[in-house]
């Protein structure tokens, strides 16, 4: 009974291999190159003719006169896009306190005058260290932070966050978020 | 309540009903051999498939065989995947030169994708080439789904054969299911998945010059790397095959894996879709709807509450935040709650219905971090994978775990009220109690004896991250996933080393194995029954009164067994918290 099954096993495997494992990701690659050639490749952003990172990708921000974003987890450098992690610290780990405090110094002594409390996912480290968004209310607390520093009009930084943010899709699934690279890029754009 | 959230919920839960009924009777159609589309255009493969081969497709097989054929079919799997694994540096399509991976590593990972378990202890970006992905994860992922599915068509034929000694021929099942239910799937998926943005390329890694250079210990660091490769056809499968093994370490809540609300939206639907619509197909095939229909109501009744309190204690937050002035409140600016490990475009409501979707069917992949979810929104996920994987489960192993515990209900059933217990008019006798026993006692065994022996060992105790309460919770999740073939994680556990590699192997190994042969045995054993037809002494299977009884026993067994533990572990370190 063994013997039988063994030749059957090991053709039907290589069958099943070259239409899965080949034939089946070369066609999506084709169909994904010949349609979806930014996505399929990054969704890369160019400025100058270069690539200055992902729409999907977020990027470190600790300057004063741009947006922050998620905090990363990534090691060994964050936002470490060749290696993605989350921080995996439990809800009673004094760890994550401590993560937390030191953020809130870090805001607050950079934005002295704002008594706003700060929400909650500007504090907190992404799942895959990567998250290129914040929420809106994370993108408007920041916003005098950056209009000081830049001297621009509040409004007018308002109005950059505003154009980067993507709302739920079909107003129901999904949150609403800010695209914190993109805005980065559409500041400087403003110099 | 949160409107949102509840409106997100039942969206989700109402679509993957909407399917039920179209893809069940499809599939049922598939595995009678009956035209449905599919199998009329690319009949022509499958016999040319079984041509070269040398399978005759008419000739059906003992339950010894069709175990035998399907044991051969995963040794050679696993094999191959370790062999890819180890000689990925000499193999094609490594642009990033990565190396062989170590043989702990490799012997988990094989076993893991083979069982359809896809727990990761490698770290996909920067463990695996893109041909290792390819030929060896994207292959297992469809094999092992449809190893699954086979099991489960022929556990159904034993139900319905009127004393045969045969339970259908492996190889038919096998292919059947790769050809014209996964592939055709996941081709649809996949393309859908690259419009949003996840990536299907064979470029090298891409280089940026990052808009802030940063500060990398005194150097200022220029460059940012980004990770690509052929994802989304992977991804595709890891959703609809409940295999979950990401492309990327952090697996779906990497941007590139899933990278908007819609692809979001399309993958959680996708670990649900086929174990939901395979109950249907079961009513179809014994030629009685209302016994699939009553098996997914024994589902949803479970899962649905936990589904709601995940959330629930999810967007309540952490209260140690609360006291440091965080603002948690959902608002229409912010989703709020606990989101540490959650990615911002998710929130609450998406990561934990992925949570829940994802440990209620075995997929296990992840969209967050389950390791930083609050205790009792963690013991959710965690509970679900320790009810045996059958509220949903595996594509095909979910429904065969669920009908191992309807035929130990069906006995208890029947020593209450005094008759034969017979399901379907199959007779249940000690022989199928013993193997039915068997499939809900194993994973038990291998959950509670895992846990136990590490955190016991100094050695294997080191690779907690989070202490005290939280810390059994890592060990017993680990065993919970691995023990019942779900693959996810309460990632912080340092799992890639020798002791996890091999233990969490062997784990995932038995409780794959030793329960599809008992399944298939029980299989055999009732093909060879006469059925007898329904009379006033017969237990209704169908009704509500039989539903509720079911998820009784599902219940009383999943709580019995691990209470003492989840006391120790989430419930403890929700006390500490509050």
């Amino acid at each position: 009974m063994l013997r039988g099954h063994i030749r059957p096993a090991i053709l039907i495997f290589l069958i099943l291999t070259v239409i899965t494992g080949i034939l089946y990701p070369m066609f999506i690659t084709w169909v994904a190159q010949a349609f979806f050639h930014s996505q399929a490749n990054g969704s890369l952003i160019y400025r100058d003719g270069k690539p200055t990172g992902s729409a999907l990708i977020g990027q470190q921000f600790d300057d004063p006169k741009y947006l922050w974003g998620r905090i990363s987890a990534t090691s060994t450098v964050p936002y470490n896009s060749a290696s993605s992690a989350g921080s995996n610290l439990g809800p009673s780990n004094p760890a994550l306190v401590n993560n937390l405090k030191a953020r809130i110094t870090v805001l607050r002594s950079s934005d002295p005058d704002n008594n706003l409390p700060i929400p909650v996912d500007l504090v907190t480290s992404s799942a895959s260290g990567l998250d290129p968004h914040i929420s809106r209310a994370a993108g408007y607390y920041q916003i005098r932070r950056i209009a000081r520093t830049r001297g621009m009009p509040e409004e007018a930084i308002k109005h950059i966050i505003d154009r980067n943010t993507t709302g739920r899709l079909f107003g129901l699934m999904g949150e609403s978020v800010v695209n914190v690279l993109k805005v980065n890029i559409d500041l400087d754009s403003h110099k | 309540m949160n409107w949102s959230n509840l409106t997100q919920a039942s969206i989700y839960i109402i679509t993957i009903l909407v399917f039920v009924k179209p893809l069940g009777m499809y599939m049922a159609r598939i595995y009678e051999g009956k035209p449905a589309g599919m199998n009329v255009w690319l009949g022509w493969i499958e016999r040319v498939i079984y041509r070269l081969s040398g399978v005759n497709p008419e000739q059906e097989m003992t339950w010894r065989a069709y175990a035998v054929a399907a044991m051969i079919f995963n040794f050679f799997g696993i094999i191959t995947v370790y062999a890819i694994q180890r000689l990925q540096v000499f193999l094609p399509l490594n642009p990033m030169s990565i190396p062989a991976v170590a043989p702990d590593l490799a012997f988990n990972t094989a076993v893991s994708f083979a069982t359809n378990t896809n727990w990761q202890s490698y770290g996909g970006e920067t463990t695996l080439s893109y041909f290792t992905q390819m030929l060896g994860l994207t292959v297992q992922n469809f094999v092992s789904a449809a190893t699954g599915m086979a099991v489960l068509a022929a556990l159904i034929r034993g139900f319905i054969q009127k004393q045969s000694d045969r339970i259908g021929n492996f190889w038919v099942d096998l292919v059947r299911s790769t050809l014209y239910i996964l592939l055709p799937l996941s081709i649809l998926l996949s393309i859908i998945l690259v419009s949003q943005g996840v990536v299907q390329t064979f470029k090298p890694y891409e280089k940026v010059a990052m808009v802030q250079p940063i500060n990398n210990n005194g150097t200022a660091a220029q460059e940012q790397v980004i990770a690509l490769g052929p994802a989304a056809s992977q991804i595709a499968i890891k959703q609809l095959g409940t295999n979950g093994g990401g492309f990327f370490n952090t697996n779906s809540s990497h941007p590139f894996e899933n990278p908007t609300p819609l692809s979001n939206f399309l993958e959680v639907i996708a670990i649900l879709l086929i174990p939901a619509a395979l109950c249907y197909t079961f009513g179809c095939m014994v030629k009685d709807k209302r016994q699939g229909w009553a098996l997914l109501a024994v589902m949803l009744i479970i899962f649905i509450p936990c589904l709601w309190s995940s959330m629930h204690f999810e967007q309540k937050g952490n209260p140690l935040f609360d006291r440091l002035g965080i603002d948690q409140k959902a608002s229409a600016f912010q989703p709020g709650g606990n989101m540490e490990g959650k990615e911002a475009r998710f929130g609450i409501a998406n990561s934990a219905i992925w949570a829940a979707a994802t440990t209620a069917a075995s997929n296990g992949s992840v969209n967050s971090m389950h390791d930083s979810f609050m205790p009792l929104g963690g013991l959710v996920p965690m509970w679900l994978m320790q009810l045996g994987e059958v509220i949903f489960g595996g594509v095909g192993s979910g429904l065969y775990g669920l009908l191992a515990f309807v035929i130990v209900a069906v006995f208890i059933a029947g020593l209450m009220i005094g008759r034969t217990p017979e399901y379907l008019g199959k007779k249940i006798e000690s022989y199928e109690m013993k193997m039915a026993a068997l499939v809900l006692l194993i994973p038990h065994m291998l959950v509670l004896a895992g846990t136990a022996i590490s955190v016991i060992l100094p050695q294997a105790r080191q690779a907690i991250l989070n202490l005290g309460a939280h810390g059994l919770s890592e060990v017993l999740y680990a065993f919970s996933s691995a023990g019942n073939n779900n693959g996810s994680a309460f990632a912080g556990l340092s799992t890639n080393n020798i002791y996890y590699n091999i233990a969490l192997g062997l784990a995932m190994f038995f409780s794959r194995y030793w329960l599809i042969i008992p399944t298939l045995a029980i299989a055999g054993s009732l093909s060879k029954k006469k059925i007898v037809p329904v009379s006033q002494g017969t237990l209704p299977t169908h009704t509500p009164l039989f539903v509720i009884f079911l998820v009784m026993v599902v219940l009383i067994v999943g709580a019995l067994t691990f209470f003492p533990a989840l006391a120790l572990g989430p419930i403890a370190e929700h006390l500490m918290l509050h």
